[in-house]
């Protein structure tokens, strides 16, 4: 692997083009990653060589399609450091994963006066599935406090946590403040208290090694779309002991044992949760990231993206009347970074960046009560991955100083 | 450089507007009142209106958004005012028109200073947060009871 990292750019043919007459600063990865050539012809070959129904048929293509979707299971497994590939569920993504945990493991366990303990960081889907399950079983809905810097309020997260609490769902890592959770310490905490915990590992699994043994989580889940795969494949994993008792939710084809009249027995785990026809090219897709990510290798990754955050911090924070949310100091700042600039609009900031060709997002980010714990109604988001360079981050501070010129005389 | 072609879109009369919105605040006895909010951006609009006989007499808005949605807003009161709801259907309908660039003659004389968000079409990223205040001017006037 001596492949610098700035050669990577070469495998994503969409970064290869011009938005509004300037080279495109594709910073929108938080949202969802490009995907390189490789994971485009996986996709491309399975179509045109191996597509077949899984699980399904004794002919050859069938044969392989089914061969092809198990082997993934063990890639993902290998990534992640699951214990098997049993624990490993095809979902389509981050939302579902939680969604299913809330309604198939939350609607079973959870009973009247119980606690549910999630942060004020929290992404919608991993707040909104508490939320109803709350109210459905009347459990209440508790969220830890942040710190001025947006770091995670351990003080906060010990008082409220306690033996009354029954699931805490926190985010690995934030879409917004670019914080990175103590996920070891607050496993601790919610073992000790009899709780199990749920981790979003969203923007996570795109960016770091994961190792959810080392972690102490009882469930993690993510989204391939983040991490160079498709859209609609995610995985969803959980110690054996709760995938073994949580009912299934989607009924029908592919995760029976046998159905009679009045009854069925169902598979066993994963496959009792994959009801139906799974989406077999986007877990293709997932296996070939997931290669390509090996191979440039996880921790390099993650260091890299720090070399640009150290790049970039230290110059948005020259800019006058810029005020970057979470850690200002850039080793405990991930490659996503939230500002606003002055009393500027975020929609007009993304719209005056995407004039010069780079790509933001501008808005509340899915975390609205975030937005209101901090006080703003939205701000500019920069989420970065390996394969943006140090041009980028340069193109991006031309960018943003351009506006601000632009917008010079305005009090808006 | 790239950003002139802003200017089309962020035209001094838009810019003006945003940071000198007129009609912004609330009003004292408002009947007919409305509040919309821009779910990908987050922006919210409050519009409060005074009918008179067949007019609109009064009107004010408040809330946070954008320099368009704001400048949008602060245009469309003063160009509603005193305009009965059928005439402001009208204004509605072609001011959409007018931004998604369907029909963009003609309809100066009704639109009148809203003309200046023509340029909005070439950012089809935006034009939601111009059309907020008129959907909402429309709504209100529906809720009222005062278009067939
Ligand atoms: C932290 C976090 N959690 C959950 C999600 C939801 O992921 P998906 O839309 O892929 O289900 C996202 C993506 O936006 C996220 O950033």
């Amino acid at each position: 692997m001596d492949k610098k990292m700035n050669d990577y750019v070469q495998d994503f043919p969409i970064l290869r083009q011009k938005v509004n007459d300037e080279q495109l600063v594709y910073l929108d990865n938080a949202a969802t990653s490009q995907k390189p050539r490789p994971v485009i012809d996986a996709v491309a070959n399975y179509y045109y060589h191996d597509n077949a129904n899984v699980h399904r048929g004794v002919h050859t293509l069938a044969e392989r399609a089914t061969e092809s979707f198990e082997k993934v299971r063990t890639k993902v497994k290998n990534f992640i450091n699951a214990s098997s590939e049993r624990e490993i569920v095809y979902t389509k993504g981050t939302t579902e994963g939680l969604n299913w945990i809330a309604r198939s493991y939350g609607s079973t366990h959870l009973k009247q006066g119980d606690e549910i303990v999630i942060t004020y960081m929290e992404h919608h889907s991993n707040l909104v599935p508490w939320q109803q399950l709350a109210h459905e079983t009347g459990a209440q809905l508790k969220y830890i406090q942040l710190l001025s810097d947006g770091r995670l309020d351990m003080g906060s997260a010990e008082k409220l946590i306690t033996d009354k609490t029954a699931i805490v769902a926190v985010a690995h890592a934030s879409n917004v403040l670019g914080v990175v959770n103590p996920i070891t310490e607050i496993a601790n905490l919610a073992h000790k208290h009899g709780a199990v915990l749920v981790v979003d590992g969203a923007q996570s699994a795109p960016h770091m090694k994961i190792d959810v043994q080392q972690l102490g989580a009882d469930f993690f889940v993510f989204s391939g779309h983040k991490m160079l795969a498709p859209t609609g494949i995610g995985i969803l994993w959980a110690k054996s002991i709760f995938l073994a008792e949580m009912p299934p939710l989607e009924f029908g084809g592919e995760m029976i044992n046998s159905v009679e009249l009045q009854q069925t027995t169902f598979k066993e785990f994963p496959w009792k949760f994959e009801g139906g026809t799974q989406n077999i090219a986007g877990v293709i897709g997932l296996g070939a990231a997931i290669d390509y990510l090996s191979a440039i290798g996880m921790e390099k990754i993650e260091l890299y993206e720090r070399s640009l955050v150290e790049n970039l911090l230290p110059e948005l924070l020259k800019i006058e009347g810029l005020k970057v949310y979470g850690p200002l100091d850039p080793v405990q700042h991930s490659g996503i970074i939230s500002f606003n600039l002055g009393q500027l609009h975020p929609h007009d900031v993304a719209t005056a960046l995407d004039m010069q060709g780079v790509a933001v997002r501008a808005g509340h980010h899915c975390a609205q009560p975030l937005m209101e714990y901090l006080g703003v109604s939205a701000m500019v988001r920069a989420s970065f991955y390996f394969y943006n360079t140090s041009e980028d981050v340069q193109q991006l501070v031309k960018a943003i100083k351009a506006t601000k010129e632009f917008f010079k005389n305005d009090t808006v | 450089m790239t950003l002139s072609k802003l200017n089309n879109l962020y035209r001094q009369v838009i810019l003006d507007h945003a940071a000198h919105p007129r009609h912004y605040g609330t009003l004292k006895d408002s009947k007919e009142q409305l509040e919309l909010h821009n779910p990908t951006c987050g922006d919210i609009l409050k519009l409060e209106v005074i009918l008179k006989d067949n007019w609109i007499d009064e009107i004010a808005f408040s809330g946070s958004g954008c320099t368009i949605s704001q400048a949008s807003a602060s245009i469309m009161t003063v160009e509603v005012l005193h305009k009965t709801p059928v005439q402001v259907e009208k204004m509605v309908t072609a001011f959409s028109e007018l931004v998604t660039g369907e029909k963009t003659t003609g309809v100066q004389e009704l639109l009148g200073d809203a003309m200046i968000f023509e340029g909005i079409a070439q950012f089809p990223a935006r034009i939601k947060c111009a059309t907020l205040a008129w959907k909402a001017i429309y709504q209100i006037l529906q809720k009222a009871g005062r278009l067939e």
